[in-house]
């Protein structure tokens, strides 16, 4: 045989690998989903978590798998007739889908290693139906993504809808506030998919198909287009939790289990991103320049709005949940930013934009998840989330503290952490848009580089508050004080996570190829948008910064500062332990500190107008005179007000319908053939009419 | 080329290092002239630094890391500042390293250490100290943004090296509507972000009214010292900055020749408006800290139409 049929076939194998790779990933991904849930029914309670977290754990690590190989270059596409009726099931993984499915994969892996030390010793929720759902949960969210056709995105979002669902209600019975989280969760999830169905409907319906290649083909009205973006948007927005539709995510990321919760934060929010670039810039191409200014102002006020109550909460995981609608919003700015360069001509500055919005959906992923497992492991070790009862956690849990300083560094967004390197590049964006076009650009960038300023700002209030009330100084309630560190199998996974952080901040580099492979798959603009080695190089702008260096930097500095005060202060000065001052009047007690509530309040007093926070003070007097006060109690509420303006009404309408609902329906047939009656009448006449 | 540029960054951070407390020191002065007191001279903030660290630090009971380890880390962040900050020369060899969004970064990083250092002592001027700093850096982020919009926009570039390079080549941008408005509000925020009156009252001894002492009130010794140093660092640094960016002239590129030519030039610059600033402080008393967001939104209104009017001068 002639060496070059060899090497030629030795080609094609090469060829054929990568994509049974993708396809052999995503097979197990579904196998293992039903392993888990057969897993979660047969065996018993004790065990049924590590079968159940072993199952999830290699879902996360199957997708993680498969994104890695569509972002390396690797493409798959598989239609599957018999799975769904009619229309069949169409999957296709691009280096975009491929980005997500990374993202969600990744996450799992580490929150399913969580989950099977958190549930040890009796916490978390180990019922059947609660393990059941995790995998099946886990599964759907990294199959979304590579969804190729609308009925197969449509199936997959719902199922994952209701898994999770399942998952928020795992701790329903014993505390009220998680039935409540869980209404709101079905109420707007749902009806962001009905959005979704109206608008991929319609789509689908003008396309004549449904696949994802017939929509592209597609050349709809604009005005249908418009319709079409708008319920989309709608939909996703709900389910990214986009202020005014945020208001079931701070419920039920906080009353979720623990691995949950950073599951819910740092995969499904991701996914309502997704599906915005999906629909908006690679399916519709583009569209209008009003979709995106809509897309950026929701984006801005989410971020601000978010980070607002975030600097305000005192419940940590209640922050955390805040901070995710924050950066939620900032990566729809992104895109925001992203649709409004593309339609302006400037191409290389959406790259940049939707760069940056996917880098921070990578790098909030990645801290997110961190903050999340870690204040589960403070909620498993006090009991309480509550940051005004906290304290003191470094002694008693140091590990968990310096991978909570990780996630906090990544999330204040300063330098060396991860997400300063993703608002960086979402600045450069903005920075350079001045001369791109147009006086709308011009008014609308300035104010979006105001808005992330400030959102940078108030993220380092609310994480220098999580942190330092929350784990330093000393413990504000016995529950604290007796903090005991996770078991191994929860730190395990904070490490991975803070490693990735770390990796992420240091060498954002590594990802630049990925990255732009994803972005010129959304914008069918291949090209290198970010590049370099050791600082990071943007196409197209003179921008240039070196995280890794800057870190280098400090550290060598502060090594140098550490040796010359050694020489400087001579003879060897020891360190002292001594009493705390506190400008004389020490020792003060743990009471004396200031708690999350009285570190926040000057900002609450700054941005009074915006949250409207309720104070309210109880005096109960002597009942031998009303001038001596016996005793006094002072409460003050940030509530959601968004959730107040606009749900209370909302809430209160559907109501009086439902009070509606007895008096035409009382029970006397003599009414109910009336109804039919003049039913069949009014259509007969319409149609007389009609016709 | 890149042995001088060496050579030029180390000198600028020596300068800063050795130069900042002198600052402080001429400041007080000033102020103690005008004042009608006597001073203790110029050198007089070296010579508490070289008090206090000579003497042990203290650590108080209940405190750990987070409170050792912010000065290293204060002095850490002044000194990179200072080694990428074109105080003296355009060719620092970290010129790539950091551009301004970066050191608007590094600068709050070292805020935020002190901070949680202040929050670890769990004290209630401690955390009374942190709360209001954190709240100040919350509101002052958006007036440097923004201002660095307005600067960065006519040169399309973040990178410092170049804002001062094009500014130096076409001098009369300095003096465009853009460039003054943008001075006059990053010169409210450096005023913020130094801790200097009408914003915090850097000698008061009252605490209530305290922002950044409240926060080191728990430190001594060598920690303290590094404090000191470092916020004297921080306020030289910033106010080098300033010059750099709105009168560069006398900044040097990367030959040596011109390096005593810019250390004159700066040193002079820095020396005047620090000298402006102490004078100006001896006639305002401290705001109240609730009126503070509205001086900030002031400093803020003027950063945006800085960049609405480089905007119009561009178009």
């Amino acid at each position: 045989m002639p060496a070059g049929a060899g090497g030629d076939r030795g080609g094609v194998a090469r060829a054929d690998l990568p994509v049974t790779v993708i396809g052999w990933s995503l097979a197990a991904v579904a196998v293992l989903a039903g392993v888990g849930v057969l897993a979660a029914l047969v065996t018993p309670r004790r065990a049924r978590p590590v079968f159940v977290g072993a199952a999830t754990a290699g879902i996360g690590v199957a997708g993680l798998v498969a994104g890695v190989a569509a972002l390396s270059g690797q493409a798959f596409q598989a239609r599957l007739p018999g799975l769904l009726p009619l229309v069949g099931v169409r999957l296709e993984v691009d280096p975009l889908g491929g980005w997500f499915v990374a993202v969600s994969g990744g996450v799992l892996a580490a929150a399913a290693l969580y989950g099977i030390g958190y549930a040890g010793g009796g916490h978390g929720p180990s019922g059947r139906s609660t393990q059941a759902a995790l995998p099946v949960f886990a599964a759907a969210l990294v199959l979304a993504p590579a969804a190729a056709a609308v009925s197969t995105l449509l199936v997959l979002w719902e199922l994952m809808a209701l898994a999770s669902l399942v998952l928020i209600l795992a701790e329903h019975r014993t505390r009220p506030a998680v039935a409540e989280a869980g209404w709101w969760y079905a109420v707007l999830t749902h009806a962001g998919f009905v959005a979704i169905l109206l608008g991929l409907v319609l789509y689908s319906a003008d396309a004549g198909g449904d696949s994802f290649t017939d929509l592209r083909a597609a050349h709809p009205s604009p005005a249908l287009r418009g319709v079409v973006f708008v319920l989309v948007l709608a939909g996703f927005g709900s389910k990214a939790g986009l202020v005014p539709l945020h208001v079931w995510l701070p419920r039920a990321h906080a009353e979720a289990p623990s691995p949950v919760s950073a599951i819910l934060s740092a995969a499904m929010v991701n996914l309502g991103a997704y599906g915005v670039i999906r629909v908006g810039l690679d399916l519709l191409g583009g569209g209008s320049r009003w979709w995106w200014l809509l897309v950026l102002a929701l984006g801005a006020v989410s971020a601000l709005y978010g980070i607002l109550q975030a600097a305000v909460a005192a419940d940590l995981k209640r922050l955390l949940a805040y901070s995710t609608v924050e950066n939620m919003g900032l990566v729809f700015l992104g895109l925001g930013a992203a649709g409004t360069f593309a339609t302006s001509g400037a191409p290389a500055l959406a790259a940049l934009a939707l760069a940056a919005a996917l880098l921070h959906v990578l790098n909030h992923a990645g801290f997110k998840a961190l903050l999340f497992t870690a204040a589960g492991g403070v909620l498993r070790a006090t009991g309480t989330r509550d940051l005004d009862a906290l304290g003191g956690l470094r002694t008693r849990m140091p590990a968990t503290t310096v991978l909570f300083a990780v996630g906090a560094l990544g999330a204040a967004a300063l330098p060396p952490g991860n997400g300063f390197v993703s608002e960086w590049l979402l600045l450069q964006s903005l920075v350079h848009a001045l001369p791109a076009g147009g006086a709308v650009v011009a008014v609308a960038m300035p104010v979006a580089v105001a808005v992330v300023a400030l959102t940078a700002g108030l993220a380092v209030a609310a994480f220098v508050k999580a942190l330092g009330v929350g784990f330093f100084a000393r413990p504000r309630s016995g529950a604290a004080a007796s903090a005991r560190e996770s078991p191994p199998p929860m730190l395990a996974a904070m490490g991975l996570l803070a490693a990735a952080c770390v990796g992420l901040a240091l060498a954002p580099t590594a990802v630049g190829p990925a990255l732009s492979r994803a972005v010129g798959a959304a914008t069918h603009h291949p090209a290198t948008v970010i590049g370099g080695g050791v600082s990071l190089r943007l196409a197209g702008i003179a921008g240039t910064m070196s995280p890794l260096l800057i870190a280098v930097a400090v550290l060598v500095a502060i090594v140098v500062c550490a040796l010359a005060t050694r020489l400087a202060s001579g003879r060897v000065a020891r360190r002292r332990a001594v009493p705390l001052w506190d400008c004389g009047a020490g020792p003060p007690t743990s009471r004396m500190q200031y708690t999350a509530t009285s570190f926040a309040e000057p900002l609450q007093r700054v941005f009074d107008d915006v949250l409207a926070p309720e104070t309210d003070v109880d005096v109960t007097p002597h009942t031998e005179s009303a001038y001596l006060v016996a005793r006094m109690a002072y409460r003050v509420r940030v509530p959601d007000r968004v959730e107040h303006a606009l749900y209370a009404p909302i809430g209160a309408a559907a109501r009086r319908l439902g009070r509606l609902g007895p008096v035409l329906a009382n029970g006397s047939v003599h009414r109910y053939l009336a109804y039919g009656f003049f039913g069949v009448t009014g259509l007969l006449l319409v149609l007389a009419v009609t016709r | 080329m890149n042995g001088a540029a060496l050579i030029a960054t180390t000198v600028q951070v020596v300068v800063v290092v050795t130069g900042a407390p002198v600052l402080v020191g001429l400041m007080r002065q000033v102020q103690a002239r005008l004042e009608g007191r006597a001073g203790a001279g110029i050198g007089q903030p070296w010579r508490d630094l070289r008090k206090l660290l000579r003497r042990a630090p203290a650590s108080p009971t209940g405190t750990g890391w987070p409170f050792r380890l912010a000065p290293l880390l204060l002095v850490g962040t002044s000194s990179v500042l200072a080694a990428v900050t074109p105080l003296l020369s355009t060719a620092s060899p970290l010129d790539h390293t950091a551009d301004l969004f970066a050191v608007v970064g590094l600068l709050a990083l070292g805020t935020v250490t002190l901070a949680l250092a202040a929050l670890d002592t769990g004290t209630a001027f401690g955390g009374m100290g942190a709360s209001r700093e954190v709240t100040i850096l919350a509101l002052v982020e958006p007036t440097i943004l923004v201002a660095v919009l307005a600067l960065s926009a006519r040169v399309g570039s973040t990178n410092l090296s170049e804002i001062v390079s094009t500014t130096l080549h076409d001098p009369l941008r300095v003096a465009s509507p853009a460039s003054l408005l943008a001075a006059a509000a990053l010169l409210i925020v450096v005023i913020a972000e130094t801790g200097r009156l009408p914003v915090d009252n850097p000698a008061t001894h009252l605490e209530l009214t305290m922002i950044h002492e409240a926060m080191i009130l728990e430190y001594a010794g060598r920690d303290l010292a590094l404090v000191e140093l470092a916020a004297a660092m921080r306020l030289s640094i910033l106010l080098g900055l300033l010059t750099s960016l709105f009168v560069p002239w006398g900044i040097a590129g990367a030959d040596l020749a011109m390096l005593p030519l810019a250390l004159a030039a700066f040193v002079a610059k820095v020396a005047a408006l620090g000298v402006a600033l102490g004078a100006a402080e001896v006639f305002i008393a401290k705001l109240r800290l609730f009126r503070v967001p509205e001086l900030l939104a002031g400093s803020f209104v003027l950063a945006v139409l800085a960049v609405a009017t480089s905007f119009f001068f561009l178009a």
